[in-house]
């Protein structure tokens, strides 16, 4: 499969009072399109930071990023949240859905940066919320919902626009077994049948064992074994 | 769905706290919509640019002897003139409220207030005619229940008769429509001889000399000339055109203009620090939802019109609510005041002036909070570090 994505060089790196501290240092890494890939590590590993690079929310001090051929890091402000809009899917720990929203409504909101009319975006929002098992929680607010249903509708929020890429930061974080294991196989289900890329964060080994590969990260490094395989 | 959409629920998210901001917004603007009204039907009198006034130097009250009436309307330049003395009267009970009654010189009063007296001829001759007739304000008849023919006892708080009395009894001959700007509204008018005769002091003075020039082009040089005339005298005079009159009259009210700016500036203020505060408050518990909306695409401009356009909302909803208030509390003190004093009622000026302030204070109250959305970074907001 082709490299959807493309990490050459990233150097990252944070300002905390005087001290600079340093996440990344010429970290080279590449993504294969359709890959599920889980990146367990320890806190401060840079796990987040590498997801925030991913999606666009965070810039490279140097290096390239490269997301399917396009060099993400030379976009400008505007056309790196259309690019995130249109490209990339975000599921988080706490499911963040907005509470003055309904299901539906909540998975629509992406929807309201494309110009598809109301009516086709219904049906995408059905679609999506279909694909997650909740069409009938259409209309309950999150506080109406578990913790389960929120992060499906979360899901289905981060699908609804047909994006290549889900970045998932801990996405069982929340959430029992049960309702973790049931979570991790649609993500399996939208890695396998939809071709979704998916990207996942987590410190649980029995979630990364959903992924079709493992890579550990510690301190701004991935082991080069694991990267190579 | 659609932003406007999203704005209205994140308004009315915490529906407790919106209504009362909404509640705290409808009583200034309802400030706003009666004081403005008020301000601007005692401004909205029509004049004539023609007629001016000489009243005398010191002050509105102060009286001017009978002869500057003569004088006056002898000069270069004066077309017609007449004379007024305040009455300071009531009905009966001096809680029904005051009635701006006038001692006139009927037949040079119709003369120079021509435009704003068109009565039947029979009623404005019985006026003529008779020394205790009494002319009055349609409205005014309307509240009292007052008929053509019926005698009228009308009570002074400042003048009274040679036997003590207070009360002078009137003759009703007839009613004066009074169409909005009427410098008629509210008038009582009675006969300067018939009130001049009985007082027992200020005896052959009088209030003021309203007047009518030739030409407007001459305003200035006849006032000049006037106040020339009677300059080092006891009794120095003041000559002005009648809108400069009017606004002094209405000032021994009060400087209501004065009061306006204070009251609704003060009202504003308050109101300004009240949403601003809140609006604040409300945007920084959506912080997270604000990094949300910017992770799933939504442009930094497009955050900022929204949490602009929640703070429009609110501002133009109660604006909307408290400008519907005043027209009721205006309603309310117009069958008060039956109809004695100006009509007030919501000029389309009062509408304008709401909706900008309204913009105002959606925008100022607004406009932090939206730059601090516009400029939140999505790491920041999710705390993703």
């Amino acid at each position: 499969m082709p490299d959807l994505i493309r990490l050459t060089d990233v150097e990252k790196g944070y300002v905390r009072g005087k001290e600079k501290i340093s996440i990344f240092d010429k970290l080279t890494m590449r993504i294969e399109e359709g890959d599920f890939v889980a990146i367990m590590g320890p806190s401060g590993s840079g796990k987040t930071t590498l997801l925030n690079l991913l999606g666009g929310t965070d810039r490279a001090d140097k290096g390239s990023i490269e997301f399917a051929g396009k060099h993400i890091e030379k976009l400008s402000e505007g056309k790196l949240t259309q690019w995130r809009a249109s490209n990339v899917g975000f599921i988080f720990q706490f499911y963040n859905l907005m509470p003055i929203l309904t299901a539906a409504q909540n998975v629509e909101l992406p929807l309201l940066l494309t110009k598809l009319s109301p009516a086709k975006r219904r049906e995408n929002v059905a679609t999506a919320l279909k694909i997650v098992g909740l069409e009938d929680r259409a209309r309950h607010r999150p506080r109406e919902m578990s913790g389960g249903q929120q992060q499906r509708v979360a899901i289905a929020r981060a699908i609804v626009s047909d994006p290549k890429l889900l970045l998932c930061d801990e996405p069982t974080g929340d959430l029992d077994r049960t309702t973790a294991d049931e979570i991790l196989s649609t993500l399996q289900v939208l890695n396998r049948d939809l071709g979704k890329t998916i990207i996942m964060v987590t410190h649980d080994a029995a979630a990364a064992k959903f992924a079709k590969r493992t890579l550990h990260l510690d301190k701004g490094r991935f082991d080069e074994r694991e990267l190579a395989a | 769905m659609n932003d406007f959409m999203l704005m209205r629920k994140n308004l009315f998210r915490k529906p407790v706290r919106t209504a009362l901001l909404i509640l705290s917004i409808l009583m200034a603007f309802a400030i706003l919509g009666v004081m403005f009204s008020f301000n601007a039907a005692l401004s909205n009198v029509n004049t004539l640019p023609t007629r001016m006034v000489s009243l005398s130097k010191i002050n509105f009250t102060e009286s001017l002897p009978m002869a500057h009436y003569d004088r006056i309307a002898r000069m270069e330049g004066v077309a017609a003139a007449t004379h007024m003395n305040w009455f300071g009267g009531y009905y009966q009970d001096p809680r029904s409220g005051f009635l701006p009654v006038f001692a006139v010189d009927p037949e040079t009063y119709f003369q120079v207030y021509a435009e704003d007296l068109e009565i039947p001829a029979a009623q404005r001759d019985a006026f003529f005619g008779e020394r205790t007739a009494m002319l009055v304000a349609a409205p005014v008849a309307e509240r009292y229940g007052w008929r053509i023919g019926q005698r009228i006892p009308l009570n002074s708080n400042i003048f009274s008769q040679a036997d003590g009395s207070r009360v002078w009894d009137f003759v009703l001959v007839g009613t004066i429509p009074t169409p909005p700007g009427s410098s008629q509204t509210g008038s009582v008018l009675i006969h300067y001889d018939y009130f001049n005769e009985t007082i027992t002091f200020g005896r052959d003075r009088i209030g003021w000399v309203p007047f009518l020039t030739n030409s407007a082009t001459l305003n200035d040089r006849v006032a000049n000339a006037i106040d020339r005339r009677f300059a080092n005298s006891a009794d120095e005079t003041s000559t002005q055109d009648e809108e400069t009159f009017n606004k002094s009259f209405a000032a021994q009210l009060g400087n209501i203009a004065l009061v306006v700016t204070l009251v609704v500036g003060s009202a504003f203020i308050a109101i300004l620090l009240i949403v601003g505060t809140t609006m604040a408050l409300a945007v920084r518990e959506r912080t997270k939802e604000v990094g949300v909306m910017k992770t799933l695409g939504f442009s930094s401009a497009r955050v900022l019109r929204m949490v602009l356009g929640e703070s429009l909302l609110l501002s133009f909803l109660g604006a909307a609510l408290g400008m519907l208030a005043a027209a009721g509390l205006l309603v309310l003190m117009a069958s008060a005041t039956g109809g004695q004093g100006p009509p007030i009622s919501f000029a389309p000026s009062v509408l304008a002036w709401g909706a900008l302030i309204a913009l105002g204070l959606g925008l100022v109250t607004g406009l932090a909070p939206a730059l601090g959305a516009y400029r939140m970074s999505i790491i920041d907001a999710l705390g993703r570090r």
